[in-house]
């Protein structure tokens, strides 16, 4: 049993810098821009023909992933490829811990073969705090995603994507759709919407898919998807995630495709100019039809590519970070 | 000790008229410049706009290279590097402000060979200032300095361009 997180100060050096990233809630706004600005400069490197910088030449990057993941795993791989890092990617479910070893004892044999960094993804909320309270001073800890609390990579690139089409927070309107009960991205990108200083973020779902404290994060709640998008800027769609739901929660995904279901005519309140976003594995026929998924407000690719460079950007600050520690 | 935009300009009419009759000397017909941001890229345009405003100007932010970075982390505001040319095969006159220890031009050949392999490299900087750590010189040079370790030279721009000497508050 993991505890619940501790907090999040763990993230940062005695000067303020990142050393950790598991979570956006309690980071200042300053550090999260450098972030997007870092970002920035790394979405250049990826236009390049030769797709490399040498700036984490010979440190090594674990990819320690207990749940499945492709799109994630893959960006964190590539990001580490292109600063030149060393990456080493644990099947979990083919390694040791199958065989009994502890999370621990993985986590020292790892370490005793001089890792600088994990990216973690684990179903247990929590897990990557744990880890970074115990690993030796000098490793960074990423979270790729824990249980239903954070996914703050994606949260990152997800306002990087609104940065990049909306250029900038103030003013801005963003509706988040779908199943928010079991979503680690909806509360982080709710956590930097309101950070970043976003006008207003709502959340638009069924009760059922709803966390009782949600309004307590800053949210305004919507039932009804169409006035829940009236004049908004930004559509984020979540994926239905079938494989954590009860079936209780919802009567069918038909009849979720028939209430909140993204297709062109449900999007008219949204302003014309508005982005459509999905952090993807995207279920189509669910939460989004083909003809907006594919369609001209949709930024769901860009989203991937904007992924790479963010995860660069939080990759080489929290390795310095744990170097400038020393 | 200062410089005025007006001193600044002698010495970049000067350099400019070096860079000219080298380029001659080289048999060096078509070339793109690249700055070395940020006063790098300011030196650059100028010697530029003295020379002739078609040339292909590029600009490199070598924070990704910079041999320190795990000892001082991301420059802030690192900037995208750009080169809207083909790196491989061409002529390249690298441009920096000041010239020191000769690390930030080790990186921004470094990254120039990322892009490709360049036909030949002209290494032209504003000031030099000694202090050489790496087997560096400029091709050309406005203005060779011999500072104590404690000073340095800070070029203000875009424009008009001047210079001053500050001191370095110990670390």
């Amino acid at each position: 049993m993991i505890h619940s997180p501790p907090s999040a100060n763990i993230q940062l050096t005695a000067d303020g810098r990142l050393k950790h990233f598991l979570s956006i809630e309690g980071l200042p706004r300053s550090l999260l821009e450098e972030i997007l600005d870092g970002a920035a400069s790394f979405v250049e490197v990826g236009d390049r023909s030769i797709k490399k910088v040498p700036l984490l030449r010979g440190k090594t990057v674990v990819n320690l992933f207990f749940e499945p993941s492709t799109r994630t795993r893959s960006t964190f791989e590539l990001a580490a490829k292109r600063l030149s890092a060393d990456v080493l990617n644990i099947d979990i479910a083919k390694s040791a811990t199958s065989k009994g070893e502890t999370l621990m004892d993985m986590l020292w044999n790892l370490e005793a073969m001089a890792s600088d960094m994990f990216i973690v993804r684990h179903s247990d909320s929590g897990a990557p705090f744990f880890i970074a309270n115990h690993v030796t001073p000098q490793v960074a800890v990423i979270n790729a995603g824990d249980g239903r609390h954070a996914h703050p990579t994606q949260a990152m690139l997800d306002m990087y994507t609104i940065r990049h089409y909306k250029g900038g927070f103030e003013g801005l309107k963003v509706a988040i759709i779908g199943d928010v009960l079991h979503s680690r991205v909806a509360r982080s990108q709710i956590h930097a919407l309101n950070i970043l200083g976003a006008e207003e973020v709502r959340v638009i779902a069924p009760k059922t898919l709803l966390p009782k404290d949600i309004e307590s994060l800053g949210v305004s709640v919507y039932t009804d998807l169409a006035s829940g998008l009236r004049d908004v800027d930004v559509v984020i769609a979540l994926r239905l995630q079938k494989e954590r739901m009860d079936s209780a929660l919802l009567p069918s995904e038909g009849e979720f495709y028939r209430l909140y279901g993204l297709n062109n005519e449900r999007l008219r309140p949204a302003k014309p100019d508005a982005i459509v976003m999905h952090p993807g594995p995207i279920n189509r026929g669910v939460e989004i039809a083909s003809e907006v998924a594919d369609g001209p407000r949709s930024v769901i690719l860009h989203q991937v590519t904007f992924g790479i460079a963010v995860r660069m950007a939080v990759m080489s600050m929290s390795i310095s970070g744990q170097e400038s520690g020393l | 000790m200062n410089w005025t935009s007006s001193d600044i300009d002698q010495r970049l009419d000067a350099m400019a008229a070096a860079l000219r009759q080298q380029l001659e000397q080289r048999g060096i017909q078509n070339f793109a410049m690249v700055g070395i941001h940020s006063g790098g890229v300011w030196v650059a345009e100028a010697l530029r706009q003295r020379l002739n405003d078609e040339i292909p100007l590029g600009s490199l932010d070598i924070s990704f290279y910079r041999d320190d970075f795990t000892h001082r982390g991301l420059h802030p505001n690192v900037k995208p590097s750009q080169l809207p040319f083909e790196v491989e095969g061409t002529h390249i006159v690298l441009v920096d402000d000041v010239l020191m220890t000769g690390r930030t031009i080790r990186a921004a050949m470094n990254e120039l060979f990322d892009f490709g392999r360049p036909a030949s490299i002209i290494l032209t900087t504003l000031f030099d200032i000694g202090h050489r750590q790496l087997p560096m010189c400029a091709d050309i040079c406005g203005q060779t300095l011999a500072l104590p370790p404690h000073q340095r030279v800070e070029l203000r721009g875009p424009a008009p361009l001047a210079a001053d000497i500050i001191e370095m508050t110990p670390a």
